[in-house]
């Protein structure tokens, strides 16, 4: 840890941080001097060309997607706290917090959290709902450039088809939800975050 | 027994023809006196074990295993390690006390028994818990410990078989640092043999284009090579063919026709479903040989009960270290569906009658107790499981229609996952595998694949045409 990270970051600020997103105490500290080290601006907030600066995600078919969700809706900056809640989607859900008071806020890591993250990444009007050409463009992003148009549509149709459960021919969020419920999302949507 | 569902629903299959090779070898003796068929090391390791392993390789679920390999490394050596130190040093123990009676066997002696015992064996594991159905990741672990802990199995015995060959006074620490390296050696050596001809397999499987009705012989002939390459070189031929099996899939299920395909799946299964049969049969009738009985209930008993206690000891502790850096937590029932399916079998019964008896001179004791292991472990063990699997309420594996959209989204989660863990720079799973990936489809398949076969081999798509086959019938 850098002198400038741990002075730029206060203690009050990484008590909040733990309490919205559940990460520990030196997770927190570990992703912040990620996020300095990414901040390429020195500025304290992220653009979309410093995401962008990252290798592999230029490679990723769904990577401008993804670096879309975590910006706030029309904004271009994101600061940490921004960071750490998207990041927050991907902590794995621990035993203990199953049993934790039902009447808070739902936490940024449930799994009905996590297939929103999802399905915003699909839904790209924001309308609730997939529509046919939102699922062919992710399709054409995710399985190469080897096939047909047509053959592209058809996946799409009978992916629709398999969901669609009140005809409107697309994927609303409810449905999203009930066709993936046999899919561990728990362990499929999470990763381990280094202490 | 197939005919009467009930039996075999409670009794599993191994066990069964454990007890028919019993009744058959007794034929045998009674009507001749003399124990003719017995299960020779040669026939076993040579004919009847390669077939299973290599089904084992072919069909194993790659992202399964390579996923869950740290967890399976660690058990495979260290637990089979520590299986063999703690049996072996304990029943020297226990002779020390005299319980025994008088034994012809030292120290080295005890600690040879523990490391063939102390292995958990792929075949009686793939019999038994095919039946009953645990969760994948489950299976996966105990199945992977099995295949690769031939390695630690061969080493240790080897190494302990010289031992006894020289003599208790000549080992010296270099033969023990000798012996560790040659575990490295043998393990990495027979990967790097399976690798090295799965490879040539692949690779031969491209051009196999207007010769496709010899494709199935092909597949077969080049992993028993591998088998007996690793052999030859005294590397462990289980690691080899089992690692041609993993890594050959891909391609050459790419690259051959449909029906080589069919071919070569339903003739390996047949091959490791027959081979499977006659190991347990060939068990129970080797049993009925009054030659090699020699009992000694102080050894026996203990036997057992060291290997159960030992492998529950050996399962949780690895088990606490392993959950501080598995993302998927192995709960207490995990934990012990583990232990109690650490089978052995007829890999150790082999190995116990490999054994040269002018230098081990308690050969006789050791294989007889060697099969009340095996049978008890089969057969009691076999025969709880389901029972203790459904009292205990274990995630069973749910056998599912693959539905585009799982496949689909979980493509997309995938992608989502190595975008995030790029984004908080870590090494993760999904980076590495994303990493192969991309590195298998720049140089590997170009090489490996048939040109035609690359275009089309992307899972969604397989989904797809899989549901509309469906469909059209």
């Amino acid at each position: 840890m850098g002198s400038r990270a741990s002075t730029l970051l206060r203690d009050e600020e990484i008590e909040e941080i733990k309490k919205e997103t559940g990460f520990s105490h030196s997770q927190i500290t570990r992703l912040y001097s990620r996020f300095t080290s990414l901040d390429k601006g020195e500025n304290g907030t992220l653009s979309r060309e410093d995401f962008q600066r990252i290798p592999e995600l230029a490679i990723n078919p769904l990577g401008d997607r993804i670096i879309n969700a975590f910006f706030p809706e029309g904004e271009d900056q994101v600061n940490f706290r921004g960071f750490m809640r998207t990041l927050a989607h991907f902590r794995p859900i621990e035993d203990n917090e199953k049993s934790k008071d039902q009447n808070g806020p739902e936490p940024l890591n449930s799994r009905s959290n996590k297939l929103h993250f999802a399905f915003r990444l699909y839904d790209l009007d924001k309308d609730g709902r997939i529509s046919r050409d939102e699922l062919l463009q992710v399709l054409r992003m995710m399985v190469g450039v080897n096939i047909s148009d047509e053959q592209l549509g058809s996946i799409a149709d009978r992916t629709i088809q398999e969901a669609d459960q009140d005809g409107d021919s697309a994927i609303s969020f409810a449905e999203f939800v009930k066709v993936l419920e046999k899919v561990d999302v728990e362990q499929k949507m999470s990763i381990r975050f280094l202490h | 027994f197939h005919l009467s569902h009930k039996v075999t629903r409670v009794v599993p299959e191994s066990a069964l023809l454990i007890v028919l090779g019993l009744v058959l070898g007794g034929i045998v003796w009674a009507a001749d006196h003399i124990a003719s068929f017995a299960l020779t090391p040669i026939v076993f390791f040579f004919y009847l074990l390669p077939p299973i392993v290599l089904d084992a390789g072919y069909f194993m679920p790659n992202r399964l295993f390579f996923g869950n390999l740290g967890s399976i490394l660690l058990y495979a050596v260290i637990g089979t390690v520590w299986n063999a130190a703690t049996t072996g040093l304990s029943l020297y123990g226990v002779y020390q006390t005299g319980i025994m009676g008088h034994l012809n066997s030292g120290l080295l002696d005890f600690l040879l028994f523990g490391s063939l015992i102390a292995a958990v064996d792929p075949v009686a594991v793939l019999a038994v818990f095919e039946e009953v159905h645990v969760n994948e990741v489950l299976f996966i672990i105990v199945f992977g410990e099995s295949l690769l802990n031939d390695a630690v199995t061969v080493v240790l015995y080897h190494v302990f078989e010289t031992f006894v060959a020289i003599g208790p006074e000549k080992v010296t620490g270099i033969e023990c640092v000798k012996g560790v390296v040659s575990f490295f050696v043998v393990s990495l050596g027979g990967t790097l043999v399976g690798i090295f001809f799965a490879f040539l397999l692949s690779l031969v499987c491209r051009f196999t284009k207007h010769v496709r009705i010899i494709e199935p012989g092909f597949v077969f002939i080049i992993s028993y090579l591998s088998y007996l390459t690793a052999e030859m070189l005294s590397l462990s031929s289980i690691l080899a063919i089992t690692f041609c099996g993993i890594c050959c899939q891909k391609y050459v299920k790419a690259n051959i026709s449909e029906q080589s395909s069919t071919t070569v799946r339903y003739t390996m299964k047949m091959m490791a479903s027959g081979a499977e049969t006659i190991i347990f049969m060939f068990l129970g009738i080797s049993a009925v040989n009054p030659d090699i009985w020699t009992w000694n209930t102080a050894f026996i008993l203990l036997t057992l009960v060291f290997i159960s206690v030992y492998r529950v000891i050996g399962v949780v502790l690895q088990t606490w270290i392993l959950n501080h850096y598995r993302m998927v937590q192995l709960e207490i029932i995990d934990q012990v569906v583990m232990s109690y399916g650490g089978l052995r079998g007829a890999v150790a019964f082999a190995l116990a009658v490999l054994l040269d008896d002018t230098k081990v001179k308690e050969k006789n004791l050791f294989v007889s107790t060697t099969i009340i292991v095996v049978f008890f472990t089969v057969i009691f063990q076999g025969l709880t499981i389901k029972p203790l699997v459904q009292w205990l309420k274990v995630k069973k594996t749910e056998h599912r229609e693959p539905k585009l959209n799982e496949k689909l989204h979980g493509r997309a989660f995938d992608h989502i996952l190595s975008a995030i863990e790029d984004i908080s720079g870590q090494i993760g799973h999904n980076y590495l595998r994303d990493k192969w990936s991309n590195f298998d489809r720049k140089f590997l398949s170009k090489v490996l694949m048939r040109r035609s076969a690359q275009k089309s081999r992307d899972q969604i798509l397989n989904v797809f045409h899989e549901l509309n086959l469906k469909d059209a019938i």
